[in-house]
């Protein structure tokens, strides 16, 4: 019923603006980054990713605001992996990615010459789609990150302090130094969500958290999310559009463009506004498509 | 469509016929006798040099050095002794080095380059290099170098030299086993603790190598079970045999398959027994090391 009347209004929307579309979007962008340029943690402008020359996402510009959760959404392809591992330089590692347009991490290019990747990986910590837990103890799992950046702290109490956290300390207190190889799938993705807090970052990626996870971990994991946008900047690609919905207070919404006879696909963001407007009133009608399902 | 259907289904359900059904079992018949080829040979070998060497086989002669003029009372101390000397320092030699070189290889080269990919070839190219080649190399630029290594002598065939000569022979095998065991620690436990902001090198110090370490250690003791059981680069490094004095990092040495195959030059029958009594303590350290091996690799597999 509710969707139903969404769709309605969506529809509503897209026909209204259907001319001015482009250039509605525009001011849109600029009315966003306006709103959140005292908080911006993140601004992108002319983004753009190359793999060996050939391009993967183009010209993606916005601003994301501190303590909230921004969602990337869109269907495969369409560059949300590879525009979250640009915020923490993580596309560095792949060989022949190449970063072009400016990525502003409070004021700073992180991609200037001057600027160690390492240091930038410190403050924007990642949470990947398949578990990865390290072949270690829960402990050591936890105490690596701070151990490997000269953290003099308490140990005991840094790890207890991140598994608290991740709500995951009630769960694993009494099996601290046993393999983190024993415990369930969405145990080891709130492990490597505690393992990210210890060394104390500023923003938390996300790349599809969830995917490899059963319902019942996956809502303990945006419940947790919930909680850690208190002290946290929160950036999750996910591919599931009502997570977006549940847990972001912004949606970018990402598509893929087919070029050279679809040889070539290239990510581009068709929409970023508050999630709200992307799910009820859409401005682009691709994002329309795509959110009430008729298209991804 | 239906008649297409029922015609497969028929033709699954249809026994074979007896021609496909003799050809199977002359298939496995077959199979089964390759493999017996191989076994029956290893079986041989050892019930043939079991009943010549056993009767040798005594506490005594683990202690006794070995002797032309009484060979009754022979023995392997010191040909014992310098295999596991020599295998001790061409582990020493050999790890760091071709440990180092797999992580380089792995880890840090850009395999793009025509550089990388031309010394890639050429370490498969190494460890296919008949042992006897090793051999002369070690003679001429090791024995024989042009620099006098540690000052211990040029020209002088020493414990060393026949270490280091073993290494370069099984430097190929360890480099290629060792990038094997780091490549199977997955991309994922690098960007973990790369998103965590350990660097490079603490992500290979602290992650990689141990993860690689079992794979490492077993591929190593494989490498050296060769290398202990080369004779050829030896003989050609100046190892002797029938010592009577333990062997020393800058003296002479004996090995235990330079022991054997001297011990086979000999014309009394005797020497033969000796000779058998010789390979069951050398197949007996081999088994011991791949047993190692396989007990180290199934302990520390790791359960990515």
């Amino acid at each position: 019923m509710s969707e139903r009347k969404r769709e309605g209004e969506g529809l509503e929307q897209a026909a209204g603006l259907d001319m001015g579309t482009r250039l509605e979007e525009r001011d849109e962008r600029a009315g966003a980054d306006a709103e959140t340029v005292d908080e911006a943690i993140f601004s992108l402008s002319g983004v753009g990713v190359t793999y060996s020359g050939a391009q993967a996402v183009e010209d993606v510009s916005f601003g994301l605001a501190t303590n909230e959760i921004t969602a990337f959404i869109g269907p495969s392809g369409c560059g949300k992996s590879t525009l979250i591992r640009c915020l923490n330089r993580m596309n560095d590692l792949i060989p022949g990615a190449e970063v072009e347009g400016e990525v502003l991490y409070h004021d700073q290019d992180l991609y200037d010459p001057k600027i160690d990747p390492v240091q930038v990986r410190k403050r924007i910590g990642m949470v990947f789609q398949k578990p990865n837990p390290f072949p270690k103890s829960i402990y050591d799992n936890i105490a690596f990150g701070p151990k490997v950046l000269g953290v003099k702290d308490d140990m005991d109490e840094t790890v207890e302090r991140a598994l608290r956290r991740a709500s995951l300390w009630d769960e694993v207190k009494d099996r601290l130094k046993s393999n983190a190889f024993g415990m369930s799938g969405g145990q080891q993705q709130r492990l490597c969500i505690a393992r990210a807090l210890a060394v104390s970052p500023d923003v938390i990626l996300m790349d599809e958290p969830c995917s490899a996870l059963d319902p019942i971990s996956t809502g303990r994991i945006e419940d947790l999310m919930l909680e850690l946008k208190q002290s946290y900047s929160i950036v999750i690609v996910t591919h599931n559009m009502h997570q977006a919905a549940r847990v972001s207070d912004r949606t970018a919404f990402f598509t893929v463009d087919l070029r050279a006879g679809e040889s070539q696909r290239v990510g581009k963001l068709v929409e970023f506004a508050p999630t709200e407007q992307i799910f009820t009133s859409p401005r682009d009608r691709r994002t329309e498509e795509y959110v009430t399902g008729k298209f991804g | 469509m239906a008649v297409t259907e029922s015609a497969i289904t028929r033709k699954i359900v249809e026994r074979a016929s007896s021609g496909e059904r003799v050809r199977e079992l002359g298939f496995r018949v077959a199979l089964l006798g390759c493999l017996l080829v191989a076994i029956v040979f290893l079986g041989v070998l050892i019930v043939d040099v079991s009943v010549d060497g056993l009767p040798f086989l005594s506490l005594e002669f683990f202690y006794t050095f070995p002797s032309r003029i009484f060979p009754e009372e022979s023995g392997i101390q010191s040909a014992l002794l310098g295999t596991l000397a020599l295998m001790v320092l061409c582990a020493v030699f050999v790890v760091p080095i071709g440990v180092a070189s797999a992580v380089y290889l792995e880890e840090y080269a850009d395999r793009d380059r025509w550089i990388n990919r031309t010394i890639e070839v050429n370490i498969q190219n190494l460890a296919s290099v008949p042992s006897v080649v090793y051999g002369i190399l070690g003679l001429a630029f090791i024995v024989r170098g042009p620099v006098d290594i540690f000052g211990l002598g040029v020209g002088q065939p020493t414990l060393l030299a026949g270490a280091l000569t073993l290494g370069l022979l099984v430097l190929p095998i360890v480099i290629i086993v060792s990038r094997e065991a780091i490549r199977a620690v997955p991309p994922s436990i690098r960007e973990g603790s790369l998103a965590l902001g350990a660097t490079q090198w603490q992500t290979i110090w602290k992650q990689v190598l141990p993860g690689a370490l079992p794979g490492v250690a077993t591929g190593v003791i494989l490498a050296l079970s060769r290398a202990i059981g080369e004779t050829a680069p030896l003989i050609l490094v100046g190892a002797g045999a029938f010592q009577l004095f333990n062997p020393s990092i800058d003296g002479p040495f004996s090995a235990l398959p330079i022991q054997i195959f001297n011990n086979v030059g000999e014309p009394e029958d005797i020497f033969r027994d000796l000779a058998a009594a010789t390979i069951l303590v050398l197949l007996g350290i081999l088994l011991i090391m791949n047993s190692l091996a396989i007990y180290l690799r199934n302990r520390y597999e790791n359960k990515w």
